[in-house]
């Protein structure tokens, strides 16, 4: 049996992100893969808890998560060669994630041009519905525009 | 006329010491990414100290854009929280087990937070001072700085918009 090119882009995009210590250091995974854009997990873990009163997450923990996912968005963007770095993050934090639940962040690289990248992701528990974060980024892309436009 | 004694400075300073101990260690995010406060009376600098699991580049190699930002929050929380019991701690109305202690003392939630990757985090210790722009009955405002080596060469900084606990909430 041979892998589709989408196995094949998942398998790569779980090694670029196992190769990050931070995110090995958090345990974050990846769920689903672009073409610009990705899905990645938090899981819960009491390292992360920002106010032991409720268990909750620190949103310092939602932001690694979105960061990763809002970088992993830009590169898999089929006009995007090259690394991603983060210019500019915002984070709107609509309500606490529910302790114990893995956080899934959504990222879509919504444009790029030669040298930036503009990206917007959600965050959810796992009780679905009402996001529990918002975030909207720009990336700077050193190797943007290889491709022919 | 007999007055009371003043305190004394080791009295004082060990009192301020306690106190944000004692905020500090109920923040376990904080702890994981080993986060230190140096004080200077009610002054704070919050120290960031290197370590390999805060990379998020490795060819860089660089510190991750979401572990600079999570220093960031933690930062601008810990001193809107301290310079709303300041008064307090001075005042003896609060003591560190009040502070350690989640029920007693509620802690602002971030409403929304903005950081503004300036330069790349190098792999060494960083720094950050938060100073709360407005500090209201239900909202606060708090602008963060981040930098290494140079004070004036900012890697980071953030703003962000927070909620106050109420009293009855």
């Amino acid at each position: 049996m041979t892998d589709t090119p989408d196995d094949d882009r998942l398998a790569q995009a779980r090694a670029f992100v196992a190769a990050l210590p931070y995110c090995a250091a958090l345990r974050i995974g990846v769920d689903r893969v672009g073409p610009a854009e990705v899905v990645l997990t938090l899981p819960y873990h009491r390292d992360l808890i920002g106010d032991p009163a409720t268990g909750v997450i620190h949103g310092g923990a939602v932001s690694a998560l979105m960061d990763t996912c809002c970088g992993a968005a830009v590169m898999t963007h089929p006009e995007v060669a090259g690394a991603a770095a983060t210019l500019d993050l915002r984070i709107d934090y609509m309500r606490g994630a529910v302790p114990g639940q893995t956080v899934r962040a959504h990222a879509v690289c919504t444009h790029v041009t030669r040298s930036i990248a503009f990206v917007r992701a959600t965050a959810f528990d796992c009780d679905g519905g009402q996001p529990i974060a918002t975030a909207v980024g720009a990336f700077s892309v050193t190797d943007a525009a290889q491709v022919p436009r | 006329m007999i007055r009371p004694a003043p305190e004394t400075v080791q009295v004082i300073k060990q009192r301020r010491d306690a106190a944000l101990a004692a905020l500090v260690a109920r923040v376990p995010f904080a702890r994981t990414l080993g986060i230190q406060f140096d004080r200077r009376g009610d002054e704070l600098t919050a120290i960031l100290p290197f370590a390999p699991k805060l990379i998020g580049n490795p060819a860089g190699p660089a510190l991750h854009g979401g572990a600079t930002a999570g220093f960031l929050e933690v930062v601008a929380l810990i001193e809107l929280t301290w310079a709303g019991v300041w008064d307090r701690i001075e005042g003896g109305h609060l003591l560190p087990d009040d502070l350690a202690d989640p029920a007693a003392l509620r802690m602002p939630k971030t409403v929304d937070f903005t950081v503004d990757f300036l330069r790349s985090g190098l792999p060494r210790d960083a720094y950050a001072r938060a100073r709360v722009n407005r500090s209201g009955r239900r909202y606060a405002s708090v602008h963060v700085e981040g930098w290494q080596d140079n004070r004036s060469r900012l890697f980071a900084q953030a703003t962000g918009h927070f909620l106050m606990p109420l009293a009855d909430d």
